[in-house]
């Protein structure tokens, strides 16, 4: 595993060298920010931890016995009090010493671990009832029960067992509540801490999906830690600090810290997440609406015309409404002139055809974008086939008195060709939403002439090898992946530069 | 006998007897003793466990004096632990800004605030402060749009507590 890591932090310090700042912490760069540009790059390193479930646990309790060794406290009211800072520990100390620690237990919603003297006055007679011939009534099964099956927190509320395992049953499996289960009392907003829950629950699926809900809670709320977003996978990855960092967990999967999306450099989470929304929703549905259908001027339904002339008769059949496709006046006034409408040139028509214009070349542009980074995408998702051929062609060429360590090249060519298009498709992002200026149009020089690279390189890793051009197609691939490579730096160089100068404007 | 573990997975097998159980005893105990305002007609209580229907008479010196309402209320398999789904009915629904006029009723209780230790007798008596409390006859703002767009089960609905006092 070790050595994995390593390899790990070679890649991201090769990734991101270029890379100023994440989206939020600009002063952190700055502060880190030396002038020397090689400098720059040893002390832009980004260490992460991959953790496992367990490793989280650990790291959990370790983060609560931090706090433990100066509050001393009982371990839940901790976590629940870390949970209620989002697991700021410093701020959690602040507000402890600071002022009012019973407050903060209020506004925590914890019973309070000091309040066990000042017993309420119902509890107290429950209590003295308790020592007599002992039996409650529970108020949710309306039993009358022996005291030794009664439970209850701090609060005085008790219910049987029985009750207690259901509601807490109920809350965890069918409401997917763990961190924040409150006592089943009406209106009594103390939480139940994990001990109980463990107890009081019988089953042990349900106390697995408990300790997975704290655990997931922990992790939600740590700004420093984030799941895997891949499938299947349980691994959590934990950071110094935030940034828009790729970081590769255990498990192969490359993603932004920051935003959890697959690694989407030059473009920034934002407008990435603004783009797939777009992807996402139906904007560009209504869009080749409004560019390639007309409403019918009466009855509004929407009409595609596929051919014909302009005399339209409205198939809705209790419409059945006459008119002209291009000007949408009535049909009559038209009279024979059938493929000229004389009435073109009106205002009202025109403008519908200028808005009928814009919306069309809206959908063109953002269909001219959305295809690259389409294209790019399914590419890469294509990758894994590359590497199968590309094993099979350095096996090959094994067999033809090449060592192992002269084909490597093959591995990295494909490499940089997986890192190129990667680049290339988020580009598309990024393009889409900038506004034409000098630097944009550098931008795109710069993209094209990647582009144009990583169809070469991609085109020669197709080629058959033979014996008798394998050194010449050496040359030739060697040569277009360092190119590839270098080209790749220069482009994100150039926008992390604009977005430090502020060249970029956006589109809105 | 009464270990938690032995006394849990009893309870598991048998969640249903316990709810009838529960159920019975509460409707016993409403029958005896109802809440004021609340009419229980002994008849129709028998016939079902899952459903109950009660009427609700407008309170002395309220807006609602002289006029009564029915409430009906359902209970799903895991009720006392899931809230009840509780809705008027008929054609009497009270003109209320809690109440929508298809009888869908907008009360924490119900839904989000609901505990297991709460009854049907605590649910009528909330329900009949709610009408007390109230100081003028008008249906909630959204009123057309929710009757035209909700769900018939009222639990569905993601309810919004505008406020606590009315």
């Amino acid at each position: 595993m070790d050595s994995d890591e390593d390899i790990m932090y070679d890649d991201d310090y090769d990734d991101s060298g270029n890379e100023s700042s994440g989206d939020d912490d600009v002063e952190f760069a700055m502060v880190e920010e030396p002038n020397n540009p090689k400098e720059r790059q040893e002390l832009d390193e980004y260490p992460y931890e991959v953790l496992t479930t367990e490793q989280i646990l650990q790291h959990m309790n370790e983060c609560m016995k931090e706090v433990n060794i100066v509050v001393e406290m009982p371990s839940t009211v901790i976590r629940m009090l870390l949970n209620h800072f989002r697991w700021d520990k410093e701020k959690l100390m602040e507000r402890y010493y600071d002022g009012d620690p019973e407050k903060l237990f209020t506004e925590a919603h914890v019973a309070s671990p000091f309040a066990k003297m000042a017993v309420p006055a119902k509890i107290a007679k429950k209590e003295h009832r308790r020592t007599g011939p002992s039996v409650e009534e529970c108020e949710i099964c309306l039993s009358t029960l022996p005291s030794s099956v009664m439970s209850g927190l701090e609060c005085g509320h008790r219910f049987c067992v029985s009750c207690w395992a259901e509601y807490l049953t109920t809350k965890i499996m069918s409401e997917g509540i763990g961190q924040t289960i409150s006592c089943a009392a009406h209106n009594c907003e103390i939480l139940i801490d994990d001990a109980t829950v463990m107890k009081l629950v019988p089953d042990a699926k349900v106390r697995l999906k408990y300790q997975h809900l704290i655990t997931n809670s922990f992790v939600e709320c740590n700004r420093l830690l984030r799941w895997c977003p891949s499938p299947d996978c349980s691994s959590v990855i934990r950071v110094q600090h935030v940034e828009s960092r790729p970081v590769t967990c255990r498990c192969g999967h490359t993603f932004c810290f920051a935003c959890g999306n697959n690694w989407h450099e030059p473009v920034r989470c934002t407008l990435l997440r603004k783009w797939i929304k777009k992807c996402d929703d139906d904007s560009e549905t209504s869009n080749w609406i409004a560019a390639n259908t007309k409403e019918c001027p009466k009855c509004k339904a929407t009409i595609e015309k596929d051919g014909g002339c302009n005399h339209m008769v409205c198939k809705n059949s209790h419409c059945k409404t006459e008119f002209c496709w291009v000007c949408l006046g009535p049909w009559e006034p038209h009279g024979t002139s059938w493929y000229n409408c004389n009435r073109y040139d009106e205002d009202e028509a025109r403008a519908a055809r200028d808005a009928q214009e814009r919306s069309r070349a809206a959908l063109q542009r953002y269909l001219f974008y959305c295809n690259r980074y389409m294209n790019h995408m399914q590419s890469l998702r294509l990758e894994h086939k590359h590497y199968a051929t590309v094993k099979e062609k350095m096996e090959e060429m094994q067999q033809h008195n090449m060592s192992w360590i002269e084909v490597q090249f093959l591995k990295k060519a494909v490499d940089i060709l997986c890192q190129c298009r990667q680049t290339l498709m988020y580009t598309y992002v990024f393009a889409y939403y900038l506004k034409k200026n000098n630097q944009s149009v550098i931008f795109e020089d710069n993209q094209r002439d990647l582009e144009t690279a990583t169809e070469k390189l991609s085109e020669y890793l197709e080629r058959d090898i033979t014996q008798e051009n394998l050194v010449d197609i050496k040359q030739k691939v060697q040569d277009k992946y360092r190119y590839c490579d270098s080209r790749r730096r220069v482009l994100a160089e150039h926008v992390y530069e604009g977005y430090d100068k502020e060249w970029w404007e956006y589109n809105d | 006998m009464y270990s938690p573990r032995s006394e849990a997975s009893l309870a598991q097998s048998c969640t249903l007897q316990r709810q009838e159980k529960r159920l019975q005893k509460e409707l016993v105990a409403l029958i005896k003793e109802p809440p004021p305002g609340v009419v229980i007609d002994g008849e129709s209580v028998g016939q079902s466990l899952d459903l109950l229907v009660l009427s609700i008479n407008g309170a002395q010196g309220t807006i609602y004096e002289g006029e009564q309402f029915q409430l009906q209320f359902r209970f799903g398999p895991k009720y006392p632990f899931d809230s009840p789904e509780v809705v008027f009915i008929g054609t009497e629904i009270p003109v209320h800004p809690h109440v929508y006029s298809n009888g869908h009723i907008c009360l924490s209780i119900l839904t989000d605030d609901w505990s297991p230790a709460l009854s049907i007798f605590s649910v009528c008596v909330s329900i009949i402060s709610m009408l007390s409390s109230c100081k003028e006859k008008k249906r909630p703002p959204d009123d057309s749009m929710y009757v035209k767009t909700c769900s018939k089960n009222p639990k569905k609905t993601k309810w919004w507590y505008h406020d606590e006092e009315v």
